[in-house]
């Protein structure tokens, strides 16, 4: 890969662009979705042969920008230049053809072919036009991956590589097709530490071949060690492009977070009762180490971290929904065993699933079914379900809950994503939970949705409940935990009570940094 | 037991369809059924008469139970390649048990008990084992055909009692026992599905496995019992075929898994799991029956008759997912 850029432009165009022109301008990016503004007036510049760097909150419009550049989706207004000159991207394909390549968060790979094969997928060498060249394919890819200087065998299968090296294959794959951007979507999301070096020695290597290189990462002292420039996008705007050397990360997480919160939260503080639910030294190899923290009756406590950080499967195991190595839980000061979900709810735990269409409802059942699900049992005395009372209960959780359905007949599947969610805890308040367990509880749901979820658990706390709030949105950690726990890597590393809690602490200590460091 | 309420009650409550489509998806199944029985009843007159009707449920019987509890394990979102051999195997067992003078129920008990245990076999391969419904129940296909020919030698066990002949061949009052008995089993399963914690469960399986875990139901218990009731209910169909067949017959039931399927699906149940009744099960049931009878009536070959049914079930489930 030279610098193709310099070489052909001149001649191509009338209106000669300045000879240090930009890889890639953005400008002025507007895109929207029923009901959402996700980009506005959004500008990105990435200069040739730079690592750069974009961050911000969930929702910022990340991703949205990387779907344009690469053609999934279609800008409503703003321009984009590439080498100066303007481009149209139609789709994915065309993005590719132009030089522009993605490294999506989810690997887009087939486990069960070759490595060879994946990194050909769809451009295969052929013979005749009809078969496959697999000589030729087999010595390019070995020399694609010995210019990445990896000793992968191009005739493993896929699936028995690491996901580290999966990712780098993903890379090769990337640089066959001669990509002049490459675009990473939080690459090291599930890479280890040593992993990840190793991919910042790739994407130097990469930088000094001229290969331009967009960076996505929510762990910002990534940033720092990797990228020349960074922009920070907030709420679907631009805020401000950077070059990394000239800044702190204090800066940064101010630049990311900019507003103050705003009362969005209802939150009510309920003195809390005894500790309803104590886990001690919670381990499961490889996943989450030494977990301990106390719920009291009537406390919200907050676990925030990052994707990959262990919180959501520390809840699956308390749940009994995964086993655990070892550990002890205790409830109401008696220690329990949770060997299955069942006992689990049986001992007055539940758990609102981080994704619930596919966890935590069943789509083609009623909202009456899913709702007496997990206490079917109960209203089956003899052999047969009472059914008045079955509907009773129905309607009494569809009032109280305030759910909009047109009957409780309707089915799972048609409702909205916020009364989806309150259909799931419906299901746990029909349990009379003392433990609640929400993963996500608002992801995906509108904000009104979401400020009723809120005042649910407000509700709910004050009767008495422990609530253990999973989330990686830092605004409802901050705007409703009494007390804040942090995970990074499968481990606690920072405790803050409600008062204390800032959110550049808390990221500091999800992205694995003491809070003294900020 | 009437269709229509069964179709409706099962249904689980579709109503982001339009009326009309809303009734045709509750009702096509039902609306076809009668235009086909009103066809058959213009081109051949003996059709309608009041003995043919009720040889065709003598006859249909024997599919429709094996399709109960087919249906039973499809919306669990599985399948159930072995009841043909366990009938076999089962039917096989109560006639050796019968030949040998013991009492009629020893006999029967025996064959229930074989067939009911040879399904919770399959459960708990599956569970347990976790192998695919598909593999595991294939393998007890040939595996209970294997036993069925060692028990029997090849040869046809004869010389069974006419108290169990009856059983096959007799009338309750003006109604065929086999009759009987299929009423009993889909009224039973109809209230099992519908009014029980196991049929809550059964949907919720097939609805989505690993939420009804999260939701506190025990998967592989259940899982297993659905497997174990379709094995008992492939020797309830061994009574009937061995009683009308007066011996047990080593090859019999072959084939008769592919039937079964059939029913459940022109009954409206998706393979997928989760969604689907009983009741659509037993019309689907008769909807095979009254093909294979009118054709016969209307002297089609038998080679051209199974063409038929084979465009026939494609039709309906190409209507049913046109309507959808």
């Amino acid at each position: 890969m030279g610098h193709p850029a310099i070489e052909s432009l001149g001649v191509m165009t009338t209106q000669t662009p300045p000879a240090d022109a930009p890889l890639l301008q953005m400008q002025g990016i507007d895109k929207s979705f029923p009901g959402v503004q996700a980009l506005h007036d959004v500008a990105l510049q990435v200069r040739v042969g730079e690592v750069h760097a974009l961050v911000g909150e969930n929702g910022a419009g990340k991703s949205t920008l990387m779907r344009i550049l690469g053609g999934v989706h279609q800008r409503d207004r703003g321009e984009i230049l590439w080498h100066g000159r303007p481009l149209e991207i139609r789709s994915p394909l065309e993005a590719r053809a132009h030089g522009i390549s993605i490294i999506h968060q989810e690997l887009n790979q087939v486990p069960g072919l070759s490595v060879a094969e994946n990194i050909f997928l769809g451009r295969e060498p052929r013979r005749a036009l009809v078969w496959v060249d697999w000589t030729q394919m087999r010595l390019r890819a070995t020399r694609l991956l010995a210019d990445l200087g990896l000793s992968i065998d191009p005739r493993r299968r896929l699936g028995t590589l690491s996901v580290a090296e999966q990712q780098l294959v993903e890379i090769a794959k990337a640089l066959s097709s001669e990509a002049e951007l490459v675009i990473m979507d939080e690459p090291t999301a599930a890479l280890t530490i040593e992993e990840t070096q190793r991919l910042f020695g790739f994407i130097r290597d990469l930088r000094t071949r001229g290969v331009a290189i967009i960076y996505i990462t929510h762990r910002l002292e990534e940033v720092f060690s990797i990228a020349d420039r960074v922009t920070v996008l907030r709420d679907g705007q631009y805020v401000s492009t950077t070059a990394v050397a000239d800044m702190t990360l204090d800066e940064l997480i101010r630049l990311m977070v900019g507003r103050r919160l705003t009362e969005k939260f209802p939150k009510e503080t309920v003195a809390p009762g005894e500790a309803v639910l104590e886990v001690r030294g919670l381990t499961r190899a490889g996943v989450f180490e030494d977990v301990s923290f106390v719920v009291h009756h009537g406390e919200i406590l907050g676990i925030a971290g990052l994707i990959g950080s262990g919180k959501t499967e520390v809840a699956h195991a308390v749940f009994g929904a995964d086993p655990i190595d070892r550990g002890e839980i205790y409830l109401d000061g008696r220690r329990v065993a949770i060997p299955s979900p069942s006992a689990a709810i049986a001992l007055g735990i539940g758990l609102v699933t981080e994704d619930r269409k596919r966890l935590g409802l069943i789509l083609q059942m009623s909202v009456r079914a899913n709702i007496t699900l997990p206490v079917i049992r109960t209203l089956a005395p003899a052999v047969f379900i009472r059914r008045r009372r079955e509907q009773a209960l129905v309607a009494q959780a569809i009032r109280d809950l305030h759910m909009a359905v047109t009957s409780p007949e309707q089915l799972a599947r048609n409702l909205s994503g916020g009364t989806q969610q309150k259909a799931v805890v419906a299901k746990w308040l029909q349990t009379h939970a003392r433990v609640l367990l929400l993963a996500e509880p608002t992801r995906g749901i509108d904000v009104g949705a979401k400020v009723e979820m809120y005042r649910l658990m407000v509700d709910l706390a004050r009767r008495g409940v422990g609530i253990v709030m999973i989330s990686s949105e830092m605004p409802e950690i901050l705007g409703m935990s009494d007390r804040i726990l942090v995970m990074h890597d499968g481990r606690i590393t920072a405790e803050f009570p409600r008062e204390r809690a800032t959110q550049e602490a808390i990221l500091a200590s999800a992205s694995g940094r003491p809070p003294s460091a900020v | 037991m009437r269709f229509d309420r069964a179709v409706v009650h099962a249904a689980l409550g579709h109503l982001s369809l339009t009326p009309i489509r809303n009734v045709l998806r509750r009702f096509g199944i039902a609306i076809a059924f009668v235009l086909l029985m009103a066809i058959l009843a213009v081109l051949s007159p003996p059709f309608a008469t009041a003995s043919n009707l009720f040889n065709i449920a003598r006859q249909v019987s024997i599919n429709a139970i094996l399709a109960a509890g087919m249906t039973f394990v499809i919306l669990t979102a599985g399948i159930d390649l072995s009841v043909g051999s366990v009938l076999a195997y089962s039917g096989a067992i109560m006639a050796g048990v019968l030949v040998s003078s013991l009492p009629l129920l020893v006999g029967i008990g025996a064959g229930l008990a074989l067939g009911a245990l040879l399904g919770l076999l399959n459960g708990v391969i599956i569970t347990r084992g976790k192998v695919q419904p598909f593999i595991a129940t294939l393998a007890m296909l040939t595996m209970a055909r294997g036993a069925t020919l060692v028990y029997t030698d090849g040869r046809p066990i004869t010389g069974l009692p006419d108290a169990f002949v009856w059983l096959g061949e007799g009338d309750l009052g003006w109604i065929p026992v086999p009759v009987v008995i299929m009423g009993v089993v889909f009224l039973a399963g109809h209230l099992i599905l519908t009014q029980t914690v196991l049929g809550r469960y059964v949907y919720a399986i097939g609805g989505n496995e690993e939420a009804a875990r999260l939701s506190g139901v025990n998967v592989t218990v259940y899982k297993t019992l659905v497997y174990g009731i379709s094995g008992l209910l492939a020797a309830v169909s061994a009574i009937i075929l061995t009683a009308r067949l007066n011996s047990a017959q080593p090859t019999a039931g072959s084939g008769y898994e592919l039937d079964a399927i059939a029913a459940v699906v022109l009954g409206g149940t998706t393979l997928a799991g989760g969604e689907g009744s009983i009741g659509g099960t037993l019309l689907g049931a008769f909807i095979i029956g009254v093909i294979n009878n009118g054709l016969n009536l209307l002297n089609v070959s038998a080679f051209y008759q199974q063409v038929v049914k084979g465009a026939v079930i494609l039709l309906a489930v190409l209507l049913d997912r046109r309507l959808r």
